[in-house]
């Protein structure tokens, strides 16, 4: 049983860090799409956006949390090795988070800076989650050559993101606004993929103890699932999208949901890659997990909140459905 | 530059920034609630107009209080990993229960009550803010009990170096935990208030004096004319239990360097940490000992006898005083204007001009309230089983220069923001008003 506690664990932290990803992800892509839009648009857009964001950014801390509380050894590696980029994120959250309100509250000549800080703290934060991820995946070496492929991998994680976005505006607006979130998607969906064939590739070849988990049999079959489903979707959503410019703009749903396929098998695919390791073949879950009776007291809290959390954010996802209408108060 | 004071400098600068929107949020998600009842059971629009107003600040109030909250929870393993390492089979459950019991569920009730008023109820909107004021309060009380736990450590037994629960109530209801619980509790609601009344009486003096300004301007009176008597109150008791549980800290905030019966309050005095004594020392005779030990000749162990396992003198000695100084300015101020405003009086201009420059007094107290209690538990970071300097990351020094210089720069940048865009709201409130007049008197014509 003790031995069950840190899995039970790592499975909550990854469930998380991936509801983070999908749900801040795309806020964050809408706040990077900022830049391209009108005056008006600006508006809908972080309308379409403004009754989630925060609580979608509390996965985060909750993901942290678990790393932070459960397995405090990996927690300290992990964010002492990525100290600067994540002080990078947090000035882009802190940005992004306060020009919510600025940009509406503060004065009319303030609004542009507002703006401009709002797309550029979304843009800090997503790039710099994607730098910390590929410096993560390779063992915080900072030479020339990882730095190089962590920026790569800071730009594709900025570009599914923006896909994220621009899916979730296909959703949430009409009109004019719609057919430029469905022209958004095409171009951020065709960078995303190039992103993901990137880093697929990138990762078996930095790490032969990740080549062999994919490229050994029966592996390889039981896996290929995996980057078959990633290539339907990937298609699925180009076809959508392509229908949606020629004007046939059913299953509006279509090209979000795929888009969300996209990022869960991507994470499932890391997560593959690097179970059992916290710290790439370095520090296991298992060594870096604290005190069983902590881990059960918390284990407690979660089981009782948890549910409910699921509850009223569904309940909440239900309030605003359908097409955003302007909101404010 | 020593990494270690680089890397309080960084906490300190994070914890006091994010500190003051908390406190301004807990207290205003209630006195929200209390407009919108009010509403509810007079069916009179100025409640309405007061709460449109106002929670426009809280948002505002919240949304930074969340970033630099976001902040907080990476560094506490980034700066303090040894922290983590020595008790964190206690700080862990009691963080990660702040964020499941109240982190999602005001955050995600924020949504549906400031944009959900024509989606949802006016029940559900009323249930929504209660529950954004129920998380904000839930949110304290789990980081209250935490830190009170690392002033007064209960409830465990060290094994191996690490910090083992032996009972969680005693964890949580740790000896200071209420005392400082209901003091933040209520340092909240002061600081909402006289934010409250400062921002009103601004308005009443640009000539603003709608029904929903006036109704604000006496809720934040009456408020925190309520309060601040309490306040002092719990103040003084809370004190007791420092003097019992921590007496190098009061100690250091009375400026006490002997052992002695009989100790004078100081008025003033310059602590000299060098020849461990105070300079040009002014004091009450006797008051100091009166006050903690209810008795003229009790003796107050002074900080000589805890060799350097005290804290540094002047930071807490002079922080005991601005907060105490504050909240006597409080007293004054709050019931001189509420015996004004009492049967639907006005303020005076002074008056309505003290209360302006009271605006930001509770972020004030606040402030020097938490360095006199942290500064005051140092050298220890859980005081008597963790030294801070032993928590310590080894961060490099460089990295440490360069996120500090970023965090100083953007926080010094938000506060300017914050403060002038809270007074332009109160200044565009009239011109919004007047736009709605001019409508209403157009319809007749």
């Amino acid at each position: 049983m003790n031995d069950l506690y840190p899995l039970i664990f790592v499975f909550l932290m990854a469930l998380s860090m991936l509801i983070y990803v999908v749900l801040d992800g795309y806020d964050l892509g809408v706040g990077i799409l900022l830049r391209r839009a009108s005056d008006a648009h600006k508006d809908e857009m972080i309308s379409s956006i403004g009754p989630f964001w925060d609580a979608n950014e509390t996965w985060l801390v909750l993901g942290v949390g678990i790393l932070l509380v459960a397995f405090p050894q990996a927690h300290g590696v992990i964010l002492g090795g990525l100290y600067l980029p994540v002080a990078f994120m947090l000035i882009g959250l802190i940005l992004r988070g306060v020009a919510f309100d600025f940009r509406v509250k503060a004065h009319d000549d303030h609004r542009k800076w507002w703006n401009r800080a709002f797309y550029a703290g979304s843009l800090l934060a997503a790039v710099s989650q994607g730098f910390m991820l590929g410096i993560y995946l390779l063992g915080f070496d900072y030479s020339f050559a990882s730095v190089v492929f962590a920026a790569f991998v800071g730009l594709g994680l900025a570009a599914g993101y923006t896909l994220l976005g621009a899916t979730w505006l296909i959703l949430k607006t009409e009109n004019a606004l719609l057919d430029r979130a469905v022209r958004w998607a095409r171009g951020s969906l065709w960078l995303t993929g190039f992103g993901i064939v990137a880093v697929s590739v990138a990762t078996p070849w930095v790490s032969s103890r990740i080549f062999d988990k994919w490229f050994s049999m029966p592996n390889l079959l039981l896996l290929a699932p995996i980057p078959l489903l990633t290539a339907v979707l990937f298609f699925a959503c180009e076809r959508q999208l392509k229908h949606m410019i020629e004007g046939r703009p059913h299953r509006a749903w279509l090209p979000f949901a795929s888009a969300v396929g996209l990022f869960v098998l991507a994470f499932v695919g890391l997560a593959y890659s690097l179970f059992p390791y916290l710290v790439v073949d370095r520090l296991t879950y298992l060594d870096a997990a604290t005190a069983p009776e902590s881990m059960k007291v918390m284990l407690i809290g979660i089981a009782i909140t948890l549910p409910a959390i699921l509850g009223y954010t569904v309940y909440s996802y239900r309030v605003f459905w359908g097409k955003t209408r302007e909101l404010s108060y | 530059m020593d990494p270690l004071v680089l890397a309080r400098i960084q906490f300190a600068a994070n914890i006091s920034f994010h500190i003051l929107f908390p406190t301004v949020t807990i207290a205003m998600g209630w006195l929200l609630l209390f407009f919108k009842l009010r509403h509810r059971a007079t069916g009179e629009k100025k409640w309405m107009d007061a709460y449109g107003f106002w929670v426009k600040i809280f948002a505002l109030s919240f949304a930074l209080g969340v970033v630099s909250g976001i902040t907080m929870s990476f560094q506490f393993g980034t700066n303090w990993p040894g922290y983590m390492q020595t008790v964190g089979n206690i700080a862990g459950p009691l963080l990660a229960y702040e964020v499941l019991s109240a982190f999602f569920l005001e955050a995600t009730f924020l949504g549906v009550m400031l944009f959900g008023r024509r989606r949802v109820s006016e029940n559900m909107h009323t249930l929504a803010t209660f529950l954004v004021a129920a998380g904000t309060t839930l949110s304290a009380f789990w980081i209250l009990a935490l830190n009170s736990w690392m002033q007064t450590p209960a409830g465990f037994e060290m094994i191996g170096g690490q910090a083992h629960v032996t009972s969680w109530w005693q964890v949580i209801f740790n000896p200071s935990f209420p005392y400082r619980l209901v003091h933040m509790l209520l340092a909240s609601g002061l600081t909402a208030s006289f934010l409250m009344a400062g921002v009103s009486a601004y308005q009443w003096l640009r000539s603003d004096r709608a029904p929903a300004v006036m109704a604000a301007l006496r809720t934040g009176v009456f408020v925190a004319a309520m309060l601040i008597p309490v306040q002092i109150f719990v103040g003084d008791q809370h004190g007791l239990n420092t003097f019992e549980h921590q007496p190098a800290k009061v100690a250091a905030m009375e400026g006490v360097w002997d052992t002695e019966r009989g100790a004078p309050a100081l008025a003033f005095g310059l602590p000299n940490a060098k020849d461990r004594r105070n300079d040009y020392a002014i004091g009450i005779p006797k008051l100091a000992s009166l006050i903690l030990t209810h008795h003229v000749d009790g003796e107050i162990r002074g900080l000589n006898e805890f060799g350097d396992r005290h804290p540094p003198v002047a930071p807490v000695f002079w922080g005991f005083r601005v907060m105490v100084g504050t909240g006597v300015l409080m007293l004054g101020i709050s019931w001189w204007c509420a015996f004004r405003l009492r049967r639907g009086g006005e303020p005076s201009p002074w008056l309505a001009r003290a209360l302006v420059g009271m605006t930001f007094s509770g972020w004030l107290a606040t402030l020097a309230g938490w360095y006199v209690t942290e500064i005051g538990r140092q050298p220890y970071l859980v005081t008597g089983v963790l030294l801070t300097r032993d928590a310590a990351a080894a961060t490099p020094v460089p990295l440490l220069g360069i996120s500090l210089t970023l965090y100083l720069t953007i926080y010094a940048l938000l506060i300017v923001s914050y403060v002038s865009v809270v007074f332009h709201l109160a200044r565009k409130r009239k011109l919004v008003d007047r736009d709605a007049e001019d409508l209403g008197q157009e319809l007749p014509q």
